[in-house]
């Protein structure tokens, strides 16, 4: 579903991916981890062209992403994106939030975005909070509903850019239960987290990044935690620091 | 009761006739009339410039795009406005071929206008620069074109934020609208010296003036904390920025 080939990026002289190669396929979960500045959120960011390449090639369900030809805006409909700070658009009700994109870009009537964006606020928990606007939601509520913003678009891969990363600690269970119950319906799912009870309980998959934009493991989840003598020393040196906690 | 009666006295001379069987008072409210066009017909023009111009400085992927925007900018702020409406005035209407017959209303609209247009545009951009970049990789990332994340994320997120700014311009444009006596426009400031030179009653035509143009400035504020009200979103602070 996602291909990536021999990814590079630079800003400027400096590097933030280097050589990136990697294969999601329908279905799969893949958590994407590793120490800050390893290019991880601009990692997942290029797959939507949010953050463009300078070399390789990426791939989304046989379109390609890197070509400038390539029609960005529909691609990105059908890719749903999750970001660290929610980003639910703030001037908007929560129905407004989930309706917007469906009719402006999918072209959906007024009815039908409503009913599809209802349902999906239903699944997140969160109907009776339908008409307030994002800022009075906490921060846990306003992710949930960013999540049922993207699910309102029917995606086929939804991104995760550190989804529970600015939120107070009793709020990460509720948006995490969200995305187990999403990885077990069989979406297509990557996710940029430090949540290693996340990767370890749904992932099928974990990449760990490293400093300079290095891909330095893409291994299944039970050799990535089950194994970790066979590491290699960076990620060791990373799992022995945060997996005790 | 004679000082009263002489203050009295001395205000009797609005209700004279200035020898056109139009009576000084009813010049004034003409007058205050032609201010407020002045002002009205240069703030369309330079909100509608200024939010395209500012806009423009933010769309990074086309250079040439906004540097033209960036050289309005310069261009227009940075000569003084009355410099720049006898340009329009003395210049433009001279060289220009077709604008040789254009009234110096629509004249110093266009100064006035473009001059405003500049300061509105900084305020655009500033707005704009001020949201949380996410807002627009939001909206991309949901698939809007460029110009949809523009037309319903953030020009209308920005449009809450420089209200305030935007009222300090409406009543700048009120006050700038006294350079039009310049160009023969016979709006409050032209009304008053001419006023002076007749009837010599210097201190009660500028008294009323000020008053006059007080009273514009706080309807200007008195309907602009209406708008920032209406457009008041619960849960957002005043800052534009979401709760995080």
């Amino acid at each position: 579903m996602i291909e990536m080939k021999n990814v590079s990026k630079w800003y400027g002289a400096t590097q933030v991916l280097n050589d990136c190669s990697l294969n999601i396929d329908k279905g799969e979960v893949v958590v994407v981890c590793g120490p800050s500045g390893s290019g991880k959120s601009t990692l997942i960011k290029t797959i939507n062209a949010l953050e463009p390449v300078q070399k390789g090639e990426i791939w989304v369900d046989g379109v390609a992403v890197h070509d400038r030809a390539t029609n960005l805006p529909k691609l990105r409909s059908r890719v749903g994106m999750v970001f660290q700070h929610f980003e639910l658009f703030p001037h908007l009700t929560v129905t407004d939030n989930l309706t917007i994109a469906q009719m402006k870009v999918l072209g959906r009537g007024q009815d039908e975005a409503k009913q599809r964006g209802l349902k999906m606020l239903e699944r997140v928990g969160l109907t009776a909070h339908k008409d307030k606007f994002p800022g009075q939601l906490s921060g846990g509520q306003q992710q949930r509903v960013a999540i049922a913003r993207a699910l309102s678009m029917d995606p086929i891969v939804m991104l995760f850019d550190e989804p529970t990363s600015a939120l107070d600690p009793e709020m990460v269970g509720e948006v995490l239960d969200v995305m187990v119950g999403l990885a077990a319906e069989g979406m297509t799912m990557m996710v940029v987290t430090h949540e290693m009870g996340f990767a370890r309980k749904v992932s099928n998959r974990v990449i760990f990044m490293d400093v300079g934009g290095h891909i330095l493991e893409d291994t299944s989840k039970d050799e990535f935690f089950g194994n970790i003598e066979a590491r290699q020393p960076r990620t060791r040196e990373f799992l022995n620091k945060i997996l005790p906690h | 009761m004679t000082y009263w009666q002489d203050i009295w006295d001395r205000w009797q001379f609005l209700w004279d006739d200035r020898g056109d069987g139009v009576t000084y008072w009813q010049w004034m409210f003409s007058a205050w009339g032609y201010t407020v066009a002045v002002a009205a017909v240069s703030l369309v023009v330079a909100l509608a410039i200024g939010c395209l111009v500012g806009t423009l400085r933010t769309v990074s992927q086309h250079r040439v795009v906004s540097a033209l925007a960036t050289g309005w900018v310069e261009l227009f702020r940075n000569i003084p406005v009355l410099v720049q409406l006898f340009l329009w005035f003395f210049v433009i209407s001279e060289i220009v071929p077709g604008m040789r017959g254009v009234p110096s209303f629509v004249l110093a609209c266009c100064a006035l206008g473009f001059f405003t247009s500049a300061r509105i545009a900084e305020q655009v951009r500033a707005g704009i620069q001020a949201l949380p970049r996410g807002q627009r990789q939001a909206a991309l990332a949901m698939g809007f074109t460029q110009l949809q994340a523009y037309r319903y994320v953030i020009l209308p997120q920005t449009f809450r934020i420089i209200i305030p700014p935007l009222t300090s311009e409406a009543m700048n444009i009120v006050k700038n609208s006294s350079v039009a006596f310049a160009v023969s426009i016979p709006e409050l400031i032209s009304f008053a010296m001419q006023t002076q030179e007749e009837t010599s009653r210097g201190i009660e035509v500028y008294l009323a003036a000020t008053v006059l143009y007080i009273i514009t400035a706080l309807a200007i504020s008195w309907f602009m904390s209406i708008l920032e009200k209406r457009a008041r979103v619960p849960g957002l602070s005043s800052q534009g920025q979401g709760a995080h």
